[in-house]
């Protein structure tokens, strides 16, 4: 088609080709207008909406491309996205291409809540949540006026056609006209109705919603084709490594400058509050000149001389403190004294240590100034691509709008890919003015971190003669109040009178989301306290689980069916023993049993088998839904039997995989099976969900195997055989 | 230094620092991505390449011992068609964020060129090496076993 009909010189007929209605807005173009263009701030004719851009583009050829909004960091949303506008606008999912949406969080970003226009951040599982029934909306609109146009077109009225597969239907006429057919000639109607809920598909009618998919980016990830950040370059690159503070917070002083300027391919080095850059015409020149660099390190960082393990001690004082008060985060009923006066009253602590992300693309951005310095562009996997630009916009001093960035697949996220790397990249291209990469070496990576936070955990309970709960408290000691309390309530078990409280320490150390988040720990601690409350009654745990949730018949489905697949009460093969836990995750829910052995000699535990059941309203990928609960349940038993993260005079110790080790696939269960339970509610998270069952499972198996309880995560070796000698 | 070798089936030549890395000089001076850094030291197996049908650690390989040698990249696994291991992942739904996968598979096809039909634990110890923080290893077992059942490769 002829794109000068569509150019920029022409805003009126682009403008014929535009819709924008409640918020959402699409294009039918006969042409190919990129997104970006429709960016220009003209009012829409239709509507006077301000908001120009499309989530869908249709070409004559029948080409459809929707974009993503969300980053593609492992966890395939990419694909459900589509499929779900894909699924409203009756396309032929052939036909369909996925690219990334241009970084414009008042069109494509979401609010916590769900409202469209808002932080483009992925996080907290909330991608396909967030965005189902918007893009089923944006889908829908897009159908009508297909409808619309189709119906003008043979004079008949809109209501007798329908839509199949990519194609408007005149069932009467027996004519069939395709979508690309339809943009060819297709106009904005004067106006579009509001699409309600009934006026969607049902479920039953879905094609692709709960249909096993394959995901749109998994066959550029078997050929290598697929672009990561990492791997982006521009003519006439240079390649970046930092120095950073081994201390978090103290500041470098180059010593041998004048050495390290003469190293082979160096550009330049850059001096940074927090490290020094260097720049070389290659990566590996510039890892050389790294390691030459003698820095004195100096100034007041909190984290000096900050002590890991030591700091447990520093955590009980602060949580056994009953004079101190901390910030409450659940208080119903009265625990203190439901506790203090129940027939038996149970009191433990679990631990967890910091960890690390260790996704497998080690941090890095491409960034490149235009020569004049008005302008900038930058390429990076990110989970924030609009807090990443606005970052580099504020170092460059530039308007955000001057900065274009572009997102990329992301080798793993879990909380990790956020805003220092992209900051650090402007800050080195400031000075070096040449189109440049920053890579992070795995050891920058591990050793300038943000960790999941440590955590101490208090709990308290009471029960009645019967064994039922009657009070319950919860504390939590650790370095960050906003990562520390997620997952704290239990809505899936009736106990009365709770209170948990969150208590601060400064470690001055850098933390940060990490998959889960607080769920990880929270879980860990409220589930393992269950099963040794639960041990000591002499009540089967999954019993005792059953009678707390005897009211909720959603929740109480979901552990009839875990342990059912895991055919719980059988007795396991000799040496071997069975744990059950239960989690929830922005709105989700899942049950799990681990099957497990323990070697007496080394202390190793190994997770044979795994079984989970999960209610995640209406999973729009099924397969892939699968995936994730097992992508978290590897990962899970990863960080609940080696992973730890310790700091010893303010310095992190570990320093790659040999002593930071991560799940190999011999540590791997032998199956994972999992159930997925039909449901007509809206979709919720599925990302985050599995891990957290983990650590709860698996020392409630060890329980059940040795009559033991591990209480500190990880649950290495050394620490099995510690806690087998008491 | 200029060394000549065998890349993907064609000669080339590279000109580099005496001690560079295959890793590097695939990924920046020959502009072939797939082969991924994820460690630099042996540890994680994201960089793994054959060198004459074997599967080595691009990363520790300096690129000064291959000269003269063969050299394949995931790009260069596949002939006409897909490679077998490639078209089970594709079936498997192996991948998530993918940024392993390169090397998995490159390790997997080292595997079965030796020994087309592996038992299970034969492919868990050779495939030990290749991390993935994904979690995907059910799924790439499934799929090597797939395709060694086959006979396809
Ligand atoms: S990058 Fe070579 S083994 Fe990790
Ligand atoms: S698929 Fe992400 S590391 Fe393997």
């Amino acid at each position: 088609m002829n794109n000068k009909k569509e150019g920029r010189a022409h805003p009126m007929s682009r403008r014929q080709f535009m819709l924008t209605a409640g918020g959402f807005s699409f294009a039918v173009t006969a042409g190919a207008i990129a997104p970006r263009f429709l960016g220009d701030p003209e009012p829409a004719a239709s509507s006077g909406d301000q908001q120009l851009t499309a989530w869908v583009k249709i070409t004559a050829d029948g080409k459809i491309t929707i974009y993503n909004p969300a980053a593609e960091m492992g966890q395939g949303s990419m694909t459900a996205l589509a499929a779900i506008l894909a699924e409203e606008m009756d396309a032929d999912w052939d036909k369909v291409t996925i690219e990334y949406s241009p970084v414009e969080p008042g069109i494509y970003g979401m609010q916590w809540n769900g409202t469209p226009g808002g932080p483009m951040i992925t996080a907290g599982s909330r991608t396909v949540r967030g965005y189902y029934k918007p893009l089923r909306q944006a889908g829908a609109k897009a159908r009508y006026v297909l409808l619309y146009n189709a119906a003008k077109k043979w004079g008949l009225p809109q209501s007798g056609l329908k839509t199949d597969r990519g194609y408007v239907i005149d069932p009467a006429g027996g004519r069939k006209l395709s979508y690309g057919e339809i943009a060819s000639f297709a106009q904005i109607p004067p106006s579009v109705p509001e699409i309600n809920e009934q006026d969607l598909k049902k479920p039953e009618q879905f094609r692709l919603i709960g249909q096993i998919i394959p995901r749109y980016d998994i066959p550029e990830k078997t050929t290598g084709r697929a672009k990561f950040g990492i791997d982006f370059s521009l003519p006439d690159m240079v390649y970046a490594a930092i120095a950073r503070a081994p201390v978090y917070g103290s500041t470098p002083e180059l010593l041998n400058e004048n050495e390290v300027r003469t190293s082979d391919g160096l550009v330049d080095l850059v001096k940074m509050d927090h490290g020094i850059g260097v720049v070389a015409n290659t990566f590996e020149q510039a890892l050389k000149a790294k390691k030459r660099m003698q820095i004195r390190w100096s100034g007041e960082a909190r984290a000096k001389g900050y002590d890991s393990v030591e700091d447990y001690k520093s955590l009980e004082l602060l949580i056994r403190d009953e004079n101190k008060k901390g910030r409450m985060v659940v208080d119903t009923g009265d625990a203190p004294s439901n506790i203090q006066s129940a027939y038996k009253i149970y009191e433990r602590e679990y631990r967890t240590d910091y960890l690390y992300h260790a996704q497998m693309e080690p941090l890095n951005a491409v960034i490149h100034i235009a020569a004049d310095g008005k302008s900038a562009e930058a390429w990076a996997g990110t989970q924030a691509p609009d807090t990443e630009r606005n970052a580099i916009a504020k170092v460059l001093g530039l308007d955000e709008s001057k900065v274009t960035f572009h997102n990329c697949y992301s080798g793993g996220g879990f909380g990790r890919r956020q805003e220092d790397f992209s900051l650090e990249a402007a800050m080195l291209a400031k000075q070096v003015r040449r189109p440049l990469k920053l890579i992070w070496t795995r050891e920058d990576d591990i050793q300038y971190g943000a960790f999941r936070p440590m955590s101490l955990q208090r709990m308290e309970a009471g029960v009645d003669r019967d064994g039922h709960l009657t009070g319950w408290q919860h504390r939590i000691a650790g370095p960050d109040n906003r990562l520390q309390t997620g997952g704290v309530r239990m809505n899936y078990y009736t106990i009365p009178n709770q209170q948990t409280e969150h208590r601060v320490s400064h470690p001055g150390v850098r933390t940060a989301f990490w998959r889960s988040v607080g769920h990880g720990p929270n879980k860990f601690a409220q589930e393992a306290f269950i099963d040794e409350i639960a041990h000591d009654l002499q009540i089967d745990p999954y019993e005792y689980r059953r009678r707390m949730m005897k009211d909720l018949p959603r929740h109480l489905a979901l552990l009839d069916k875990a342990a059912a697949l895991s055919g719980w009460g059988k007795s396991p093969a000799p040496g071997r023993a069975y744990g059950m836990a239960f989690s929830d995750y922005g709105g989700s829910y899942t049950s799990g049993v681990v099957e497990i052995s323990l070697d007496q000699e080394s202390g190793q535990i190994k997770v044979h088998k795994v079984w989970a059941a999960v209610d995640a309203g209406v999973v729009v990928q099924p397969d892939n839904a699968i995936a994730q609960m097992e992508g978290g349940i590897v990962m899970g038993i990863s960080s609940v039997l080696q992973e730890s993260i310790t700091f010893k005079n303010g310095q992190v110790q570990q320093s790659n995989f040999h002593d930071y080790p991560i799940l190999r696939m011999a540590d791997c269960p032998e199956s994972i099976e999992i159930s997925l339970m039909p449901s007509s509610l809206p979709p919720t998270s599925l990302g985050e969900l599995s891990l957290p069952l983990m650590g709860g499972a698996i020392t409630n198996a060890f329980l059940k195997l040795t009559g033991k309880a591990l209480r500190h995560m990880p649950f290495t070796p050394a620490k099995v055989l510690e806690v087998l000698s008491k | 230094m200029k060394t000549s070798f065998k890349l993907n089936g064609k000669m080339v030549q590279v000109e580099t620092a005496p001690d560079a890395t295959l890793l590097w000089t695939l990924r920046d001076a020959l502009q072939l991505t797939g082969t991924k850094y994820g460690c630099g030291a042996s540890l994680c197996g994201a960089c793994t390449v054959h060198l004459d049908g074997i599967a080595v650690r691009s990363c520790m390989t300096p690129v000064s011992s291959v000269a003269g040698r063969s050299v394949t990249t995931i790009e260069g696994l596949a002939g006409e068609e897909l490679h077998p291991l490639q078209k089970a992942w594709i079936e498997e739904q192996v991948p998530q964020c993918g940024y392993c996968q390169s090397g998995q598979i490159m390790q997997a096809a080292a595997l079965l060129k030796a020994n087309p039909h592996p038992d299970r634990e034969l492919i868990i110890s050779y495939m030990n090496g290749v991390l993935c923080r994904c979690g995907t290893y059910t799924r790439i077992l499934k799929a090597i076993e797939k395709v060694s059942k086959s006979g396809k490769q």
